[in-house]
């Protein structure tokens, strides 16, 4: 299982596994799920594409993710947010249609950009991969106070002059980033899996950003790796452990709440959210 | 005239059975996502929606596997997760995107699964492409009646609903207040739409769906005043855009020598278009004068989940200030 030709599979995907667990604590604390939903499905278009050119996967993915995030922050001046991003993602998956159904690998090649190949990855893709991750968390810490700030309390951050719109894109920016980097491990279905699950559970157990962030991170970490030698020793899909195990992971973390909520302190606890973490804004 | 339209419908359009059979169900189906599609823009529920697509994908995959008809797949994994969304929290806003992620990411998973069995224990190698983006042109005739009842059931749950849905569509408290019981109705609603999204998934796949499901209604809402005005709107959108994209692909394999495009893409691409051009007249509109009261269809919009950046007025504002 851990033989040299799967040693980057085990690398990229630790790597994918830290961005996310940050990133997706943003996108649970800001509500942004759908976006994070769209984002992939719209780099799933841009992977198509490029095989239909003969271009680098990873440039396609970028360009498309890019393209969506910009797209989603234009319509949603305009229009709904969550209209906007719905309909987004039926045109880019559209277009992945479109792209794949012109080349002649049609269906497997659907199959691994959709649902991943892990053990697939090649040694070259490690070095990309570490460049992308490193710059999504370096984005992240940048951006980590106001960022915070403009998901817990908009208002507030409007009034200290951090622009909710601005906020927004930079935002969608960094997941489009994480996507590109996480599409051909995971695929673009599953990346959504890492960036709900994991942070969503750790939401509810953590009472600081800090420590919501890290335990984010590990729980990511762990579901990847569970995912990784699941499937290696079951030869199953490694897409389909990461969505169970999120799914888990969730479903824990959702319990001791629940618990508390029908017991007797339930009137002496603040309206329920995701734990103690600040819960997103309504939008 | 047939010799005048030729270069728009190719030869054979109106004769061939699989074309028949596609503008049937493509008719049908573009109704009823359009009747129900409507409520969902309201409520704000697009990713509900979507999720319950993605979740059919699941659905489909399982029933390939077992060699039953997909869109019996669609509909029990459909319902059942819709019914395990209201379970965990579809009523408040905030669990809501959250729950609605974990059961989308869960059951992908699950379709992950199902596809890869797919894929290696069977003949059925575009078994992925063929549940995720679906062929209007691909189903059976014998699919018509089924199409048309479940189609009937939907319409008909949101005709019994309407009054109380368009009262807790707008404010959920304001409904309660009325003695709306609103957890029924929206369980009842969730019911129409995983039966509406069935449908939409058989027509143009799984992952694709949620267009014919929000396009037209929300291009709908943008021009039409009001609620009746924009359900045959949407209705009528729907259908045009369907049979539209139809066309096109018909007419595609011509074009392109052979191959044609896929008729999932052209219907997506056309609503999306239809979609585009729905601004328009508002845009005009709101630049002649400022919204006045009976202006309802934004202001439908807005009363259901006031945000900021949906408020009709001038486009100048609404950037960031």
């Amino acid at each position: 299982m851990f033989a040299g030709y799967l040693a980057a599979g085990w690398e990229v995907a630790s790597i994918v596994a830290v961005v996310a667990g940050v990133v997706g604590f943003f996108t649970v604390v800001r509500g942004a799920a759908f976006a994070a939903h769209v984002l992939p499905n719209g780099a799933f278009a841009g992977a198509a594409g490029a095989v239909l050119v003969g271009a680098s996967t990873l440039l396609g993915l970028g360009a498309f993710a890019v393209a969506g995030a910009v797209a989603i922050a234009v319509l949603r001046r305009r229009a709904r947010s969550d209209v906007a991003s719905a309909l987004t993602v039926v045109l880019m998956l559209g277009l992945g249609d479109l792209f794949l159904s012109s080349t002649s690998q049609y269906a497997s090649e659907t199959f691994s950009l959709l649902f991943g190949e892990v053990l697939g990855v090649s040694t070259g893709e490690v070095l990309p991969t570490a460049a992308i991750g490193a710059a999504c968390v370096l984005a992240v810490a940048l951006l980590y106070r106001p960022l915070l700030l403009s998901s817990v309390a908009p208002d507030v951050a409007e009034a200290r002059g951090i622009g909710a719109a601005r906020m927004e894109l930079a935002f969608l920016l960094v997941v489009a980033l994480v996507t590109t980097m996480a599409v051909p491990v995971v695929g673009s279905l599953l990346v959504f899996s890492l960036l709900i699950g994991p942070p969503a559970a750790a939401c509810s157990f953590a009472v600081r950003p800090p420590a919501a962030i890290a335990l984010s991170c590990a729980i990511a970490l762990v579901t990847v790796w569970a995912s990784i030698a699941c499937s290696y020793a079951t030869n199953l899909p490694v897409g389909f452990f990461v969505g169970a195990l999120g799914a888990t992971a969730y479903a824990l973390g959702r319990a001791p709440g629940a618990w508390h909520r029908r017991g007797p302190h339930a009137a002496a606890r603040p309206a329920a959210g995701t734990g103690r973490v600040p819960a997103p804004a309504a939008r | 005239m047939g010799a005048s339209l030729a270069p728009v419908f190719e030869p054979g359009f109106f004769t061939s059975p699989p074309v028949l059979v596609a503008v049937t169900v493509g008719g049908v189906v573009a109704v009823v996502s359009a009747v129900v599609g409507t409520f969902t823009v309201l409520r704000g529920q697009s990713f509900a929606g979507h999720a319950l697509a993605d979740v059919g994908s699941a659905g489909g995959s399982a029933a390939l596997l077992a060699g039953v008809p997909t869109l019996s797949g669609f509909v029990v994994f459909n319902v059942l997760a819709a019914a395990v969304m209201e379970l965990i929290g579809l009523r408040r806003p905030r669990g809501r995107d959250l729950a609605t992620g974990v059961v989308l990411g869960a059951s992908l998973g699950l379709a992950a699964l199902f596809l890869y069995e797919d894929t290696v224990s069977s003949n059925t190698t575009g078994a992925t492409v063929n549940v995720l983006f679906g062929s209007v042109f691909t189903l059976s005739p014998g699919l018509v009646p089924v199409v048309v009842a479940l189609g009937a059931v939907s319409v008909a749950l949101v005709v019994l609903l309407y009054r109380p849905l368009v009262l807790s569509s707008v404010s959920d408290e304001l409904a309660a207040a009325r003695g709306v019981r609103v957890r029924l109705v929206g369980a009842g609603y969730l019911l129409a739409l995983a039966l509406a999204v069935s449908l939409s998934a058989v027509t143009i796949g799984a992952i694709l769906s949620t267009a014919l499901l929000v396009g037209p209604a929300a291009s709908a809402l943008r021009v039409a005043s009001r609620l009746a005005t924009a359900l045959v709107v949407a209705a009528a959108t729907g259908v045009g855009a369907t049979w539209l994209g139809i066309l096109v692909a018909y007419d595609s394999v011509d074009w392109t020598g052979g191959s044609g495009w896929p008729v999932s893409f052209c219907i997506v691409a056309t609503v999306f278009l239809v979609y585009a051009a729905s601004g328009l007249p508002g845009r005009v509109r709101r630049a002649r004068r400022p919204a006045g009261p009976r202006t309802v269809g934004p202001v439908v919009g807005s009363l259901a989940r006031p945000e900021p950046d949906v408020e009709p007025g001038p486009p100048e504002t609404t950037g960031e200030g």
